[in-house]
């Protein structure tokens, strides 16, 4: 029944959007009047309809009804809830439902709540919005229904790929699905802005916090897949340059671009047709890369379930979407009235500068990753990897940062490089002084490693910068983001460049009672016992870690071997320092009877993660504040209109 | 900026660049639809398809159970070939599936490759023998002969001795129709 | 510094991101040429080797009886082939759980002298996957074989 329900409230959500696509295109017409009230009801509906069948589906999973095929075949009455939970969206179709799920409701709460933007620019924006999930209800309800009963109940499912039985990855793709989707709505409202040539402020201003909100997502989501790769794949690396990987890495790039466009757009209306040609990027970068990992075509050290079939489906929508998109900037962005202007030393400048070293490193990564495919079809076969990609985006990545440590300072429109002097001049000599530090002290790090090194520190403070001289209570929450993001990135630097410097690692062959040191560590193997879980068996090694002396912890890393379906997976055993990080991986049993263990201690690696998650709450802290502002505004002119109403004016 | 001549028409440059982008999405479009009917047509169609089966003799493998040659595949009724190991967990898994087979009146016969008679004799016990015969390939010839790259593989042979279908990786419940499929393809 | 034009401005933009997006692409050209990992099978290796330390995959059979562990228990050298000729491969390290002899692997790494010494190995059997060179490899190499049993 709840099946039934889930299938009628997805179909007519997909009515509804049809609706809304058709009345929004009337009301642009001239005579369309009539439809322009019909828009903004219409897309809250299918928000709350698809919501409905979206929760529908969690609620078949969740109590295991095991006459839908999509729950028999990815779900197990034996597994813990929050696995069924979330096996709701481990699975193409739930995955699917749940994007269109976030699209929907995301149009609709911009038609609940969008009152700057002009009338006519916000339903072409719902109507591009419409358009965009009428392609993804198609592919569900025809191509991969969820809801598909099957002829008789199976009597047991077929459990989930072990690897997606891990908390992190449970929670990882939908993390990274929020994000692209937001990125979809900045799409809309960049075609709506081109439909009625209304690229402005005020378009800037509707779009920056579904972008921001985007944006952090992302970056929570590359962060936590990040850290997932790092101690699940037992490789001791946290990133691989993987196609999968790219893929996230990619939307990101743009939509970091698109940010400080926007902010430049909303504060002094300067690169109009290069911020709707970044929310035509951005979400096409989202789109290419889901293609690239559901089509397989690129191979991934994450194995996920790919189908070609699938991935042209995808490709379709993705040529109709942006190819659509990309003529229609070709045809209107001549006729985007010139921004304001600025001078070469303005914040703009730096922005412009920093947009642009951006989308290169969008289009290095890019290249390397669709490379091998383009060789193919000459008939060599190449893999492209960190020796490729690690030099090629620091070539921009390295202009990048100095710049980002200067631009922030500079005012808006024109600005005397003089002024600033200081505040430049500080934080580049304690760069040059840690960069003839690390020559004189570490001669062998690599060069890469010791600008890092040198950049991160003075990076930090630099983006400490723009606080000085203000009144901390007064300064707005999104100045403080832009620190802290800023800030963020500094971390996650010296932590990459760290752990690529001064990592140690010890392979050998222990037998119980041997001692091995690493780093700072001695670490005695105690014992290898086999251990069961409620649907893995595994090898575990207990160690004792002494940390310079100190009184040993046990760790214990695990060989594992899934049952339903069959799988095998390391699981690493980590302890985390302020200073560092311990990574112990148990091989196999050498042929006389010694275990193979491979012994990390990797300085400051955690580092990388946390500025990650410091670069998604200043992303945070800046929503936070746009939207209380927005609010703020939103109230008073409703109070101005009701005194209006009731002084009967 | 002192690059651009005063004599230049302004919009016209920019406007031929504005579809710079379109032209590059263009690019990528062919080349991954290049990709994805690459990708179909390779999928793992193994080059033995249509060949008859290499000679072999094989020795039995478990002692209760008679070896197996190439000579056993050529009496006239489809056969499926399962190369597998006691050492193997996939294989383990799949039991179920070659017994439901097996009950459908499929003769399967089994390679066990590298394998301890023991072991052999223990995994049969565990998981069920659905086998008419296994022969044993200590040395991997006739799985590297047959074009078989690991544990388990499945070959539809038919009735002249003439391999027809590979499945490679475990069979999946899913899978078994598939291979009922195309055993009675072969047989037809 | 003085504020820019508005005609001006919008062209000097457009070349300086037109400008860097091109340099983007053609030192991504550049770069690939020299670090992109090309794919061998054994006979490639031996006919036509990369310069010595150059990054490259290759991929083969594990030829059956020849692993063979060192006494530090983590070092590992075999044999791939194709059928046609075999290399000496050296890794350290952990082995993927289906690198067994005469399965299917793909290395990553470098020639040293007439040893290919692997950072990497790829094994992989599960989830129905095979290493994309794989493929073609396996046809290669059947091809071979065929040859050689007639």
């Amino acid at each position: 029944m709840i099946a039934e329900l889930g299938l009628a409230m997805l179909w007519i959500a997909a009515a509804l959007a049809a609706l809304q696509l058709v009345a929004g295109c009337l009301a642009l017409t001239p005579k369309g009047g009539l439809f322009m009230g019909l828009v903004r009801p219409v897309a809250i509906a299918q928000g709350v309809l698809v919501a409905g069948a979206f929760a529908a589906l969690i609620w078949l999973f969740l109590s295991t009804d095991l006459s839908v095929k999509l729950v028999a075949g990815n779900s197990h009455a034996a597994k813990p809830w929050i696995f069924k939970l979330a096996a709701t969206w481990g699975n193409h179709e739930g995955s699917m439902l749940m994007w269109v799920t976030i699209m929907s409701i995301g149009g609709g709460v911009v038609a609940l709540v969008e009152k700057r933007l002009r009338e006519e620019t916000l339903v072409a924006t719902l109507a591009g919005q419409a358009f965009v999930s009428l392609g993804f209800y198609a592919f569900l309800l025809l191509a991969s229904n969820p809801f598909q009963r099957l002829p008789e109940p199976a009597a047991e499912g077929q459990g989930l790929n072990p690897l997606l039985q891990d908390i992190g990855l449970a929670f990882h793709p939908p993390t990274l699905y929020v994000g692209y989707v937001g990125l979809s709505i900045a799409f809309s409202f960049a075609i709506g802005a081109l439909v009625t040539r209304d690229v402005g402020p005020a378009f800037a201003r509707a779009m920056r916090p579904w972008v921001l909100g985007a944006w952090i997502f992302l970056t929570l989501g590359i962060t936590a897949g990040s850290y997932w790769a790092y101690y699940t794949l037992g490789w001791g690396g946290w990133w691989f340059w993987d196609p999968v990987e790219n893929a996230s890495l990619m939307p990101w790039l743009a939509a970091t671009a698109l940010l400080h466009s926007c902010s430049v757009l909303a504060s002094r209306g300067a690169l109009k047709a290069w911020t709707v040609m970044l929310g035509v990027v951005a979400f096409s970068m989202s789109m290419v890369g889901t293609f690239l990992v559901r089509s397989g075509i690129l191979t991934s050290v994450h194995a996920f379930a790919v189908d070609p079939t699938r991935g042209s489906f995808i490709l379709a929508l993705l040529a109709i979407y942006i190819g659509g998109a990309l003529t229609l900037f070709a045809l209107r962005a001549n006729t985007v009235t010139e921004g304001a202007r600025f001078s070469f030393v303005s914040r703009e400048a730096s922005l412009v500068f920093n947009n642009v070293m951006l989308c290169g490193i969008l289009g290095i990564v890019l290249i390397g990753t669709l490379y091998p495919l383009l060789t193919e079809a000459m008939g060599v076969k190449v893999s492209v990897g960190p020796p490729y990609f690690n030099p090629v985006s620091a070539f921009f990545a390295i202009p990048m940062f100095l710049i980002m440590a200067v631009g922030p300072l500079l005012r808006w429109r024109d600005d005397k490089a003089a002024r600033i002097t200081w505040a430049v001049a500080v934080p580049a000599f304690l760069a040059a002084a840690a960069l003839l530090g690390i020559v004189i002290f570490a001669p062998a790090v690599s060069v890469l490693s010791a600008l890092g090194l040198a950049l991160a520190p003075a990076l930090a403070l630099a983006s400490l910068m723009p606080l000085r001289g203000r009144n901390l209570r007064r300064t707005p929450l999104p100045i403080y983001g832009g620190v802290l993001a800023h800030l963020g990135i500094a971390v996650a630097l010296f932590g990459m460049a760290s752990e690529s410097a001064f990592s140690t690692e010890k392979l050998a062959a222990m037998n119980p009672g041997d001692v091995q040191q690493v780093g700072p560590y001695a670490i005695t193997l105690k014992g290898i016992d086999p251990v069961a879980g409620p649907n893995w068996t595994a090898l575990e090694a207990t160690l004792a870690a002494s940390y310079e002396g100190a009184a040993p912890i046990i760790l214990r890393p695990q060989a594992r071997t899934f049952s339903n379906p069959p799988g095998n997976r390391t699981e690493s055993a980590l302890s985390t320092r302020w200073n560092g990080q311990l990574y112990l991986v148990l091989g196999e049993e050498a042929a006389d009877g010694r275990w193979q263990m491979r012994l990390w201690w990797k300085p400051f690696a955690p580092l990388i993660w946390y500025g990650g998650v410091l670069i998604a709450l200043g992303g945070l802290l800046a929503l936070v504040g746009r939207v209380a502002r927005d609010v703020k505004r939103l109230v008073a002119t409703d109070k101005i209109a009701f005194r209006r109403t009731a002084q009967g004016r | 900026m002192s690059a651009q001549a005063p004599g230049k028409p302004g919009p016209k440059k920019p406007g031929l660049a504005l579809w710079l982008p379109l032209m590059l999405f263009a690019g990528f479009v062919v080349l991954v639809i290049y990709g994805l009917s690459r990708n179909a047509n390779t999928d793992v169609v193994s080059a033995f398809i249509g060949k008859p089966l290499p000679a072999f003799d094989l020795p039995p493998a478990s002692d209760d159970r008679p070896g197996l040659a190439t000579a056993d595949f050529t009496k006239g009724k489809p056969r499926l070939l399962n190369v597998f190991a006691s050492w193997c967990v996939p294989c383990a898994v799949e039991a179920p599936q070659l017994a439901a087979l097996a009950a459908k009146g499929v003769e399967i016969d089994g390679v066990a490759i590298r394998d301890r008679k023991q072991d052999l004799a223990q995994f049969l016990a565990q998981n069920g023998n659905p086998f008419a015969r296994i022969g044993r390939d200590d040395l991997s010839q006739v799985q590297l002969a047959i074009g078989s790259s690991g544990v388990p593989e499945t070959f539809v042979i038919d009735g002249r001795g003439v391999i027809r279908y590979q499945h490679i990786g475990d069979i999946r419940p899913e899978d078994v129709p598939i291979i009922l499929r195309k055993l009675a393809e072969a047989g037809a | 510094m003085s504020v820019v034009k508005p005609k001006h401005q919008r062209l000097v933009l457009l070349l300086f991101a037109v400008s860097a997006l091109i340099g983007a692409g053609l030192l991504a050209a550049y770069a690939l040429r020299n670090q992109a990992a090309y794919f061998y099978v054994p006979s490639d290796l031996v006919a036509k080797p990369p310069e010595p330390g150059r990054a490259v995959r290759l991929g083969g059979m594990v030829q059956k009886g020849s692993i063979k562990t060192r006494g530090d228990g983590v070092t590992i050298d075999f044999l791939v082939g194709d059928g046609k000729v075999d290399v000496p491969v050296r890794f350290r390290g952990i082995t993927p759980e289906l690198f067994v002899e005469g399965s299917g692997v793909v290395a990553e790494g470098r020639m040293e002298g007439t040893t290919f010494v692997a950072d990497n190995l790829l094994a992989k059997h599960d989830e129905k996957y095979v290493p994309r060179e794989m493929k073609d490899m396996s046809k290669a190499q059947a091809a071979a074989v065929v040859a050689e049993t007639k």
